[in-house]
């Protein structure tokens, strides 16, 4: 009876971007033209086009609008709905081509993606099971509970399914642990404590497409003859857990949640537990210890959580993405699945790709897919044209790539090889204005944080990494520092209790291996290459270029600028504490203030009060 | 009883029941493996990660985790483990309050065993950042001293409160470089529900948990606590003539190794200046010291005078068998009454 | 301990220490073990952890009740009922051992009647619990096996503390729980060698063993091993040693090692009593309270100045060994006790040592026969230990019960309520109780710290009563009772429940004997310190 859909992203992204006052303006302005009953509003979940938000999609002609304001919606509804037309606009414009594009798979942005795990991610209104059932949701579930709970287990064998959370654990071998151990009461846990700063895929799904997580829990469940799950999730993620809750009420209203589900004689039951906010309880033991009640604090595994877990039964514990992929196995076979990817990661990947590249958000992308490919093609290359210089994979704990590996390809076991890992999937790209021990310095301080406390090498390692990548980038590091460093890293990740600590040291190991030259450059010339790390800049202002306006001036907050006004004007080196607003406050055109961390170009020889040209 | 487990550490053979960690099978078999947050009598957590060993075929592994298998190969030292194990130390040296000659543990500390036998590098410590240590001393409880300088955060406190005590008072506290052993509300631990057992103290391997007074003894003697019923054994240690020190007799079955506040802390009464010392005899309204030989003509001759019903024993359940046998013996014989009772129903 | 006498035949802890951490249901009624007996509430807590039940039946929330799976704050005095209640569902939905009642047990039909007065309603009424508490804690007891009863002065010290005891013996004789691994009847000993004490016949009616003075063998046995004819009149008991001096009728006493002036029940009564003693000896370590009131003080060795034996709660009988000289003039007690009968003339005092006396304790003795100083070097011994190859009897009634017949008898109990009731004037219940950095009066005073730890003495009163008497807290309040008054300061806490206050008894500032009820259970003629009506005012 509708004659139009509109879904308007409703991710977080997007909603941060003002999603939902689009939505109240659009009905304003569809009551407006009494056309409520002619066109449906879907709030859906995240496409993944963060950087274009908010999103607004007409269908059924797949007319794809960016960067939509409320007050764009008058006429995309006067014009677009009303008349027919386009709103030229509002359409993507590729960076490259700058060729105006109108359909969402016509962008490069999406067609080099694959999206398995995020299929119903801004398609279906999360909120409504009917339409998640209408795209084929809880066939799975169906078929997986007319098969054995072994035949199901083999099935996610053959599938090739690797756990998407991080370490890339084989899934149905998980499972096949899960199932072999003895037990009456077992338990099923999806993995939601997305920690890693920047990654959000987790979150996506849970609040673009909910059922697939519970469904991916309920095939678990038939496997290993388990009959409660837990979703552990942030509760920095109220949405995601409304939604969720939303699904699973829905599903037991529906009869896929509860006794003798689908008649098919399985009893299942979901709750979600929500995190408070430590990166370590995304650790499965720690989790566990977390729903348990006790101190987020992992434990020495084994017994693996499949033997030996919630409150000591048998329990599996998957992540968000890799449940969402399981539906999918048990609907079109294992065999299906492992045609995308690689020999040893088989289906996709979903990262969240942030950093310096044209186009941010989250993508999902088939194994097997080079760097350059997602930098290049999806990600729409370097912004500003600089220079791309490295991709940090795998989060805080995963490790940079240098431009010599563009082509390597994305998947569990060239990564590790690399120094990276797959982690949780964040894609971080940096150009030549990021100083590589900055950032591994950024990251251990995030990791030393996060430091659950326990074992002496990551409580006490992290942060003696930290103290010295700290003193390295104000300029105190010497030559020794580097191997001290070097040797603390590799006795950190060989002796560290849980994943945590084990890969802590990546971002160090990576830089040290990738880019040692910028360490020596700290620690022998006192110079960072990349302009970045403050203590070793050095602001001057080109007297040639100086046009005396006094903005520099003005704005320094420690009265380092003198000079009179519309005469050239000095920085007292003394005084600068290289905050930069000199910097940012010197007019473009007319770029008197510079920056340089190899030293201040020498001066020109003042003369003497006897006039000739000494060098005193 | 299940077969014992062969296994093979450091190229001996050693047998061990199955369940038995490669660590204490290695121990019990006279194989140092250097640990320090393992303790026999609580759980193993495997955190302090010194312990590491390499089994044939794995990662290297604590080896206070893992039970020993049929066949296993074990090696507790080689150049990789060495190193691991040198640098864990180094930072923990790094950590520590390393005034050993103000220390109540010097020379019984098991963090300078350590050290004495893993070796540290000393030019890298000088290398590495050394943090301050601030912690201020928790004098709050009149028995024991707590200094977080030196505390190693082995957990063994954590774990004694909870398995031995089961009054779980204190826990780990904050993360990364800022845990510490600590209350509810990050107060002094007199402000806690801590009911001073004194079991966490006993089993600080380094001087982070003190006696307050802590004084060695010249000699000990295996006793009985005075206290309650329990009867738990104690080894008392003396010295100059007074009692120095407690601590509980592992061997006996009725407390098994553990103790309370007051058969740890509160045998001081022995010491007391106010102890009675000689005999008193009422003279004038006032009691005087008296000789022995006074009172007990005193006593003769005034009991002597009472014989039968109107006189009564209150004996006492703080007497030992012997005395209280010799009491109603006295009551029943002498005194010819069975006018006798203690305070068994108080 | 004369319950436990009548239906079992033995009075003392039926299992050991260690097994209770094995247990799968704990019921703790009338103790607060982790105070009182700090390491046997370690094994408690040990149980809990392992997954036992823990049921605990107290007036006050004690601190063990933070472990309970049920804790039932029941009212001061109605643990009868309560015991008696269970019993009853324990009946009647069948969880009790019926084969174990056949077997070892007799007189079930008159038990079974005496408690058609139990019903559900009635319990709930008299404990103030809610029926499903009750129920649960019936069936929690009964269905985890084994299940043990540990239960100490909040059970004994009442006008019925005979029957408490009584109650639970016949809970734990319908479910078959005595005689068995980590299960039985356990009366937690308050000091460190009571048991030693009773086992010695510093009782005024047995000689060592239990041994009746009334039984005309035993009598004989002893007269010819002392030398000496002996009364075969039962003598007095504590409280009415002190009610006869108080008459005149006793005229001297030789008190060693208490302070009665602190511990004894309706203290002014007592301290008037003394104070009419013609001559009055005291021997303690210190001029405590008592002593000071004495004829005659003489210094007496503590325990770590003097050899022998002391017997723990679970009748473990250790060897308690010399430390330090005694200080100054002190001596050891039976060597005081000694001199004095030599002094008189008495034949068979001359002992030269411990040992000695304990070879003798052992020929008159049938359950210390197999002990000697030799196996004690070894470790402590349980008793019954009737041969020197006898390995000792950690647990009690295996095969059959010291009774007669050999069978457990299950006994009939009325519900009788306490005798000092509350009335307009006295309208709280004052329960004494004990903290764990004290012991008593004396010993812990002296001992530099735990006077700190313990906080000193406060009555803690419940919020809601504290509200209607304007109390707050840290006032100083005064407490009166039918036979006395005292000030002291007072804490405001849920730990006492409403219309109930407690006091411990250690401090001589706050002698909380002077308020306490002397009346006596007419059995076991333990005075009924658990339940005194009082009146709280500001002061």
């Amino acid at each position: 009876m509708y004659e139009k859909h509109i879904l308007i992203c409703a991710g977080t992204g997007c909603i941060s971007s003002g999603a939902l006052d689009i939505e109240n303006a659009l009905r304003e302005e569809l009551a407006k033209h009494g056309l409520e009953d002619k066109i449906r509003i879907i709030m859906s979940g995240c496409h993944g086009f963060c950087e274009k938000g908010p999103i607004f999609i007409v269908y059924p002609e797949d007319i794809f609008y960016c960067e939509v304001t409320p007050e764009d919606v008058p006429e995309i509804v006067e014009e677009g709905l009303v008349k027919g037309n386009m709103v030229e606009r509002l359409l993507y414009k590729d960076p490259v081509t700058e060729e105006t594009v109108i359909n969402h798979d016509k962008i490069m942005f999406y067609s080099k993606q694959k999206r398995l795990a995020l299929r119903n991610c801004g398609v279906v209104d999360p909120e409504n099971i009917d339409e998640y059932i209408i795209r084929g949701g809880y066939i799975g579930l169906k078929k997986a509970l007319q098969m054995e709970p072994m035949e199901v287990v083999d099935e996610v064998k053959s599938s090739g399914l690797r756990g998407r959370g991080g370490a890339g654990f084989p899934t149905g071998m998980k499972w096949q642990f899960g199932h072999n151990s003895p037990g009456s009461k077992k338990y099923v846990v999806c993995n939601a404590d997305e920690g890693d700063p920047g990654a959000f895929m987790d979150r996506s799904i849970l609040e673009g497409d909910p059922h697939a997580v519970v469904e991916g829990m309920l095939i678990c469940g038939q496997a290993i003859n388990a009959d409660e799950g837990y979703v552990y999730v942030r509760s920095e993620y109220p949405l995601a857990i409304k939604r969720l809750q939303n699904a699973i009420d829905a599903a037991e209203k529906y009869g896929m949640l509860g006794e003798n589900i689908l008649g098919l004689g399985l009893n299942f039951r979901i709750k979600i537990k929500e995190g408070a906010g430590a990166f370590v309880c995304g650790e499965e033991t720690a989790l566990l210890a977390s729903i348990e009640g006790r101190r987020g604090v992992p434990r020495h595994r084994p017994p693996f959580p499949a033997v030996e877990g919630l409150w000591g039964k048998p329990t599996i514990i998957n992540n968000v993405e890799t449940l969402a992929n399981v539906p999918l196995i048990l609907r079109s076979g294992a065999e299906e699945f492992a045609s995308v990817g690689t020999e040893g990661s088989k289906g996709t990947k979903v990262f969240a790709l942030t950093g310096k590249v044209n186009n941010t958000g989250l993508v999902e992308v088939p194994m097997g897919i080079t760097i350059r490919e997602v930098v290049f093609d999806i990600g729409g290359g370097i912004r500003y044209g600089k220079k791309f210089k490295a991709a940090q994979i795998g989060g805080p704990s995963g490790g940079c790539i240098p431009d010599e590996h563009l082509d390597l390809p994305i998947d569990f076991d060239s990564l590790t090889a690399a120094g990276a890992m797959m982690g949780s999937g964040g894609l971080v790209v940096v150009d030549e204005d990021t100083c590589m021990v900055d950032m591994a310095r950024y990251f251990l301080n995030f990791t030393k944080k996060e430091s659950c406390g326990q074992c002496i090498p990551c409580r006490l390692g992290t942060t003696q990494m930290y103290d010295i990548l700290e003193d390295i980038t104000e300029g105190k590091g010497t030559l020794e520092d580097i191997d001290l460093l070097e040797e603390l890293a590799v006795a950190v990740k060989k002796g560290s209790m849980c994943g945590l600590g084990q890969t802590a040291p990546n971002p160090i190991l990576t830089t040290l291996r990738y880019f040692r030259d910028e360490y020596e450059a700290h620690v022998i010339e006192k110079r960072c290459p990349a302009l970045v790390c403050k203590p070793l800049l050095q602001y001057y202002i080109d007297a040639e270029k100086c046009i005396g306006c006094r903005r520099c001036s003005k704005v320094c907050p420690v009265d380092a600028i003198s000079g009179e006004k519309k005469e050239p004007h000095v920085i007292d080196q003394e005084k600068c504490t290289q905050c930069a607003a000199c910097f940012d406050a010197c007019p473009a055109k007319v770029s008197a203030v510079q920056v340089v961390s190899e030293g201040l170009p020498e001066e020109e020889p003042e003369t003497c009060e006897e006039g000739c040209k000494c060098q005193s | 009883m299940s077969e014992l487990i062969t296994l093979n550490i450091d190229g001996v053979e050693v047998k061990a029941a199955p369940g038995t960690t490669i660590l204490r099978a290695a121990l019990a078999n006279d194989i140092y493996i250097p640990h320090l947050c393992d303790h026999k009598e609580l759980t193993s957590v495997g955190i302090c990660r010194v312990c590491l060993v390499e089994i044939e075929g794995r990662r290297p592994t604590v080896s206070c985790m893992t039970p020993v298998e049929e066949g296993m190969v074990v090696t507790t030292s080689n150049e990789e483990l060495d190193q691991i194990r040198k640098v864990n130390m180094e930072l923990l040296v790094l950590n520590h309050d390393y005034d050993c000659q103000n220390c109540a543990k010097n020379s019984k500390c098991q963090l300078q065993e350590l050290t004495r036998y893993v070796g540290i590098d000393e030019n890298r410590i000088n290398a590495m950042r050394a943090p301050e240590l601030a912690s201020p001393l928790d004098d709050s409880n009149p028995y024991y001293l707590r200094d977080l300088n030196k505390c190693v955060l082995c957990g063994i406190c954590v774990r004694t409160c909870e398995e031995i005590q089961g009054d779980e008072c204190i826990d780990f506290t904050f993360r990364g470089i800022e845990t510490k052993i600590g209350v509810l509300g990050d107060k002094p631990i007199a402000e806690s529900t801590c009911v001073t057992c004194g079991e966490c103290v006993t089993r600080c391997p380094v001087g982070a948990l003190v006696p307050r007074h802590a004084v060695e003894p010249t000699y000990e003697v295996d006793t009985v606590c005075p206290f309650c019923g329990c009867g738990c054994g104690i080894t008392v240690g003396a010295r100059g003539g007074k009692v120095v020190s407690s601590v509980a007799d592992p061997d006996s079955p009725a407390n098994n190794g553990s103790l309370c506040v007051k058969g740890r802390f509160g045998l001081g009464f022995v010491n007391s200046p106010d102890r009675l010392t000689t005999p008193l005899i009422r003279k004038d309204g006032d009691l005087v010291e008296a000789s022995w030989e006074e009172a007990l003509a005193l006593i003769g001759d005034k009991l002597g005078q009472y014989k039968g019903e109107q006189f009564a024993t209150i004996a006492s359940a703080k007497c030992t068998v012997e005395d209280n046998y010799v009491m109603q013996k006295f009551t029943r014989a002498v005194m010819g009454t069975n006018n006798i009772d203690h305070c068994a129903r108080l | 301990m004369a319950g436990l006498a009548t239906t079992l035949g033995s009075g003392a802890m039926t299992n050991s220490i260690a097994e209770i951490g094995d247990a799968a249901c704990i019921m703790a009624i009338g103790t607060s073990t982790t105070e009182a007996h700090p390491i046997i509430g370690y094994q408690v807590k040990k149980a809990v952890r392992q997954g036992a039940k823990l049921i605990v039946a107290n007036p006050q929330e004690v601190p063990l009740a933070r472990f309970a799976d049920l804790f039932l704050p029941l009212k001061p005095g109605s643990d009868v009922a309560l015991l008696m209640g269970m019993a009853r569902i324990i009946l009647e939905e069948g969880l009790h051992d019926q084969q174990y009642i056949e077997e070892r047990c007799e007189n079930l039909d008159q038990f079974k009647q005496s408690l058609e007065e139990y019903t559900l309603q009635f319990v709930s009424d008299i404990t103030g619990l809610p029926g499903e508490d009750i129920v649960n804690a019936a069936r929690m007891y009964a269905e985890n096996n084994p299940s043990s009863i540990l239960y100490c002065m909040g059970i004994t010290q009442h006008s019925h503390g005979t029957d408490n005891v009584i109650a639970i013996s016949n809970l734990a004789l319908i479910t078959g729980n005595l005689g068995r691994t980590s299960g039985g009847v356990n009366p937690l000993r308050g000091q460190n060698n009571v048991q030693g004490a009773c086992d010695m016949g510093s009782l005024p009616n047995v000689f060592t063993g239990y041994q009746k003075v009334t039984d005309e063998a035993a009598r004989q046995k002893f007269e010819k091993a002392w030398g000496a004819s002996l009364s075969g009149e039962p003598g007095l008991t504590h409280t009415e040693i002190f009610d006869a001096a108080h008459r005149g009728e006793i005229k001297a006493i030789y008190l060693i090692g208490e302070n009665p002036v602190l511990t004894e029940a309706n203290a002014a009564h007592s301290l008037e009593a003394m104070k009419k003693l013609e001559f009055f000896v005291v021997q303690d370590i210190f001029l405590n309270e008592t002593a000071a009131l004495a004829d005659v003080v003489l210094p007496a060795a503590s325990f770590a100045e003097k050899n022998g034996t002391a017997v723990n709660t679970e009748r473990r009988v250790q060897r308690v060994r010399k430390v330090l000289d005694p200080v100054g003039d002190a001596k050891p007690d039976w060597w005081i006790v000694s001199a004095i009968a030599n002094e008189m003339g008495a034949e068979g005092f001359a002992y030269n040592s411990a040992a000695e006396i304990f070879k003798e304790i052992t020929s008159l003795t049938p359950s210390y026969a197999g002990i000697t100083y030799e196996r004690l070097e070894e470790g402590g011994l349980q008793w019954p230990c009737p041969t020197e190859d006898h390995p000792g009897t950690p647990i009690l009634h295996t095969e059959k019960f010291n009774t007669p017949s050999g069978k457990g008898k299950l006994m009939p109990i009325k519900y009788r309520p306490s005798e000092d009731c509350c009335d307009f004037d006295f309208p709280l219940i004052l329960t004494t109780e004990r903290n764990l950095y004290q012991f008593h009066s004396t010993m812990t005073r002296y001992s530099e710290g735990l006077d700190e730890l313990s906080g000193g003495e406060h009555i803690m009163i419940n919020p809601a009563d504290a509200e209607k008497l304007g109390v707050a807290d840290g006032d100083l309040v005064e407490v009166n009772s039918r036979r006395g008054k005292l000030q002291v300061k007072a804490k405001i806490t849920r730990r006492s429940q409403e219309g109930v206050a407690s006091l411990s008894f250690h401090f001589a500032e706050c002698p909380t004997n002077l308020l306490t009820s002397a009346a006596l259970d007419p059995v076991a003629k333990t005075p009924e310190t658990k339940v005194c009506a009082i009146r709280i005012n500001k002061a």
